[in-house]
C-alpha cells in the first residue's frame, strides 16, 4: 500500500517524450469540441436566417413590381377603379413625395448642421460643454422617438391649428425625423476634422465663422453628405408621419396647404384595397420607392469610405 | 478719391487700415454665433415641445378616464368610452415576441461577422447586407408581410394549433394576420439595429482578451461566452433596448399584418392591435374631441415608454463608450 504513491510519483517523473506529448495533446473532451461545433453551426444557420428576408423581400418586390411599371406609371394619375384602357400611374404621389422631402431637407439641413456645429465647435471645455452634451442627448433621444409620435405632434401643431391636412404638416413631420440623423452624423464628421486645421486657420487670423465655413465644413463635407443622403432616404420611405398629416389624394396636390399624396401612403392605402388594379399599383410604387431609398442609402455609403454610425 | 490713393502717406490716418474688415468680420461672426445658438435651441426644444403639446391635447381624456384608461378594455368611439389595455397589451406582446426571435439571430450575425470564422471579404458584405435591411421602408416590408410572410406562417400556425391547441398560446385558429406575423415582422426589422450595434461592441473588445482566453486553453466558443459576452454585456443590452424602442414604435409593417382587432387574447395566433396601429388607423378620421384626445393619450403613453427605453439605451451605450476610453 505504501509503495503505491511513491511508485506513481516515480513513473510520472520518468515519462518518455512520447508520453509527455500524449499527455499534452490530449484531445478536448468530446463535450467541449462537440458543443463548439454545434454552436458554430447554430450561429451560421441563424445568421443565414437574418439574410433570408432581405433577399425574399427584394425578389418579391422586383419580380412583382417591375413588370407593372411603364412610362405611364410616372406620368399619369391613378386610373379610376374599374376603367379599362385608361392611363394608370402615380405621378402625383412621386411629385408629392419629392415636394415634401425637398421642403423637409431645406429646413432640416441648416438646422441639423448648426446643431452639430454647436455641439462640436462651440465647446470651450467649460460650462458650455455640459450644454452641448445636453443638446447631443436630446438629439439622440429625438432619433429614437417613434415616427408615428412625430406625426401626432405635427397633427396637433399644424393640422388641428389650421384645420386641414397639408403638405406643410407632412414636411414638418419629416423635418423632425431627418433632423437628428443629420445632426448626429454631421457632429461625428466635425469631430473627425483634425484640431490642427482649426489652429492653423485661427493662427492665420481667421474668425470662428471663417474657420468653420471655409476650413472645417469643407473638410467634413463628404461625411455630412452621407448624413444628408441617409436622412433623405429615411424620410422618403416614411409613412407613419404622413398618414394623418399630409393624408392622401387621388389627384394632383392642389397646393402646399392641401392634402398631398405620397408614394409610401399610396402603397399603404392600396395594399389593403379589394381592387386588384390598386394592389398592382401598390407593387409598382413599391419598386420605385425601394429603388429610390436603396440607391440613396448606397450612395450615402459611397460618399465616404468611412462608416459613420447613426445610432 | 484717386488723389488719396496715388499720394504717399502724409500722416498716420492715411495708412490703409489693414484691419478695416474687422468690424464686418466681427459682426458676421457674432451673427453666425447667434444663428447657430438659436437654431440649436429650437432643435433641442422640439422634444420638450412634443411632450407639452401632446400632453396638453391629451388632457381632456386624462381628466375623463385617469389612469383607469390603461386598464380598461373598452374602445367605443360612438359611445365616447375609451380604454387602452388591448393596444398596450398588443404593443408589449408583439415587441416581446420580436425580441425573443431577433436577439439570438442578431447576436449570431454579430459573432459571425466579428470573429474570424470567415475571411474579412465575406464578413463585411454580410454585415452590409443585414444593415441594408434597415434602410427598406417599413411600408414595403409590410407589403411583403401581407403577400409573403402571412401565407408562409399560415400553415405553421395551423400546425401549431392542431398539435398544441391545448396550450393557451396556440389556442385559436390562425386567421392569417395576427400577433405572430406581427412579432415576426418586427423581429426582421430590429435584427439590423441589434446586430450592427452588437457588432461594433464586439469589434471594440480588446484583442488581448481573446488571446489571453485562448492561451489558457479555452475553445473559441468558451472565449465568446465566458470572456467576450461579459465584456460586451452593457453594449449588447443597450443595443437590445434600442431594438425594443424601435419595435414598440414601429407602425406601418405591424398595422398591415396584425389584423387591427383590439382584444386581449393569450393566443399568439389571434388578431390583435397596437398603439401605433390604432393611431395610424383612426387619426385621419377622428372628428370627435374626446376621440382625438384619447388617441393623443395613447400617443403620450407610447412616447413615455419609448422615451424611457431610449434614454436607458443611450446611457448604457454611453457607459460603454466611457469604459472603452479608459
Amino acid at each position: 500500500m505504501e509503495s503505491m504513491p511513491s511508485g506513481f510519483h516515480n513513473t510520472s517523473l520518468h515519462l518518455t517524450n512520447e508520453q509527455i506529448a500524449a499527455k499534452i495533446c490530449t484531445p478536448l473532451k468530446p463535450i467541449r469540441s462537440y458543443s463548439s461545433i454545434a454552436l458554430t453551426v447554430l450561429s451560421f444557420v441563424l445568421a443565414g436566417i437574418a439574410i433570408l428576408p432581405l433577399f425574399s423581400l427584394l425578389w418579391t418586390i422586383l419580380s412583382k413590381g417591375i413588370p407593372l411599371l411603364s412610362w405611364e406609371s410616372f406620368t399619369s394619375l391613378p386610373a379610376p377603379v374599374g376603367q379599362e384602357g385608361v392611363a394608370n400611374g402615380f405621378a402625383n404621389a412621386i411629385v408629392g413625395t419629392l415636394t415634401m422631402v425637398f421642403m423637409a431637407t431645406l429646413i432640416s439641413v441648416p438646422v441639423g448642421i448648426c446643431t452639430a456645429i454647436y455641439i462640436a465647435e462651440f465647446t470651450p471645455t467649460t460650462a458650455a460643454s455640459s450644454i452641448s452634451s445636453i443638446v447631443r442627448f436630446t438629439m439622440q433621444v429625438l432619433s429614437g422617438v417613434p415616427s408615428i409620435v412625430v406625426g401626432v405632434f405635427a397633427y396637433a401643431v399644424i393640422v388641428l391649428t389650421f384645420k386641414g391636412f397639408s403638405a406643410i404638416a407632412g414636411s414638418i413631420a419629416l423635418t423632425i425625423v431627418m433632423l437628428p440623423i443629420i445632426s448626429l452624423t454631421t457632429e461625428g464628421a466635425l469631430k473627425l476634422v483634425p484640431i490642427s486645421l482649426r489652429l492653423a486657420s485661427s493662427g492665420l487670423g481667421a474668425s470662428r465663422f471663417q474657420t468653420i465655413a471655409r476650413i472645417v465644413l469643407p473638410t467634413a463635407l463628404p461625411s455630412i453628405t452621407t448624413g444628408i443622403l441617409l436622412a433623405i432616404s429615411r424620410a422618403a420611405g416614411e409613412t407613419a408621419p404622413l398618414i394623418f398629416t399630409a393624408l392622401f389624394s387621388q389627384n394632383w396636390a392642389q397646393g402646399l396647404d392641401k392634402p398631398t399624396p405620397s408614394l409610401s401612403v399610396m402603397i399603404y392605402n392600396y395594399s389593403s384595397s379589394p381592387f386588384i388594379e390598386q394592389n398592382k399599383l401598390s407593387w409598382a410604387a413599391c419598386v420605385v420607392l425601394v429603388v429610390l431609398v436603396l440607391v440613396s442609402s448606397v450612395l450615402s455609403r459611397l460618399a465616404t469610405q468611412r462608416r459613420i454610425k447613426l445610432r | 478719391m484717386a488723389d488719396t490713393t496715388s499720394k504717399p502717406y502724409a500722416n498716420n490716418s492715411d495708412i490703409p487700415n489693414i484691419t478695416a474688415g474687422d468690424q464686418v468680420i466681427a459682426t458676421v461672426d457674432l451673427g453666425f454665433t447667434w444663428v447657430v445658438r438659436i437654431l440649436t435651441f429650437i432643435a433641442a426644444v422640439i422634444i420638450f415641445a412634443m411632450v407639452v403639446v401632446i400632453g396638453e391635447k391629451a388632457m381632456p381624456s386624462i381628466q375623463q378616464f385617469g389612469l383607469g384608461f390603461i386598464f380598461s378594455q373598452e374602445w367605443d368611439v360612438p359611445g365616447d368610452i375609451f380604454g387602452a389595455l388591448p393596444y398596450i397589451y398588443g404593443t408589449l406582446v408583439s415587441s416581446i415576441i420580436a425580441l425573443i426571435l431577433a436577439l439570438p439571430v442578431a447576436i449570431s450575425v454579430a459573432i459571425v461577422t466579428t470573429e474570424d470564422f470567415l475571411p474579412e471579404w465575406v464578413r463585411s458584405p454580410i454585415a452590409f447586407i443585414v444593415e441594408l435591411l434597415a434602410a427598406i421602408p417599413s411600408v414595403a416590408i409590410g407589403l411583403w408581410g401581407i403577400f409573403v410572410l402571412i401565407p408562409f406562417l399560415q400553415p405553421i400556425g395551423t400546425w401549431l394549433h392542431g398539435n398544441f391547441g391545448w396550450f393557451p398560446l396556440f389556442g385559436t385558429e390562425p386567421f392569417g394576420p395576427g400577433m405572430l406575423p406581427a412579432g415576426a415582422i418586427l423581429a426582421i426589422m430590429i435584427v439590423p439595429t441589434i446586430a450592427s450595434i452588437s457588432r461594433d461592441v464586439l469589434l471594440s473588445t480588446p484583442q488581448d482578451l481573446r488571446s489571453a482566453s485562448m492561451a489558457l486553453g479555452a475553445t473559441r466558443w468558451e472565449t465568446i461566452i465566458g470572456v467576450l459576452f461579459p465584456a460586451a454585456v452593457s453594449g449588447i443590452l443597450g443595443a437590445t433596448l434600442l431594438g425594443l424602442g424601435r419595435a414598440l414604435g414601429e407602425t406601418m409593417a405591424v398595422t398591415m399584418v396584425i389584423g387591427n382587432s383590439p382584444q386581449v387574447s393569450l393566443s399568439l395566433l389571434d388578431l390583435a392591435s397596437t398603439i401605433p396601429a390604432v393611431l395610424a388607423n383612426e387619426f385621419a378620421e377622428a372628428q370627435d374631441g374626446l376621440h382625438i384626445s384619447s388617441l393623443m393619450y395613447l400617443a403620450l403613453l407610447l412616447f413615455a415608454v419609448t422615451l424611457l427605453v431610449n434614454v436607458a439605451a443611450v446611457f448604457l451605450v454611453r457607459f460603454l463608450g466611457s469604459k472603452g476610453q479608459d
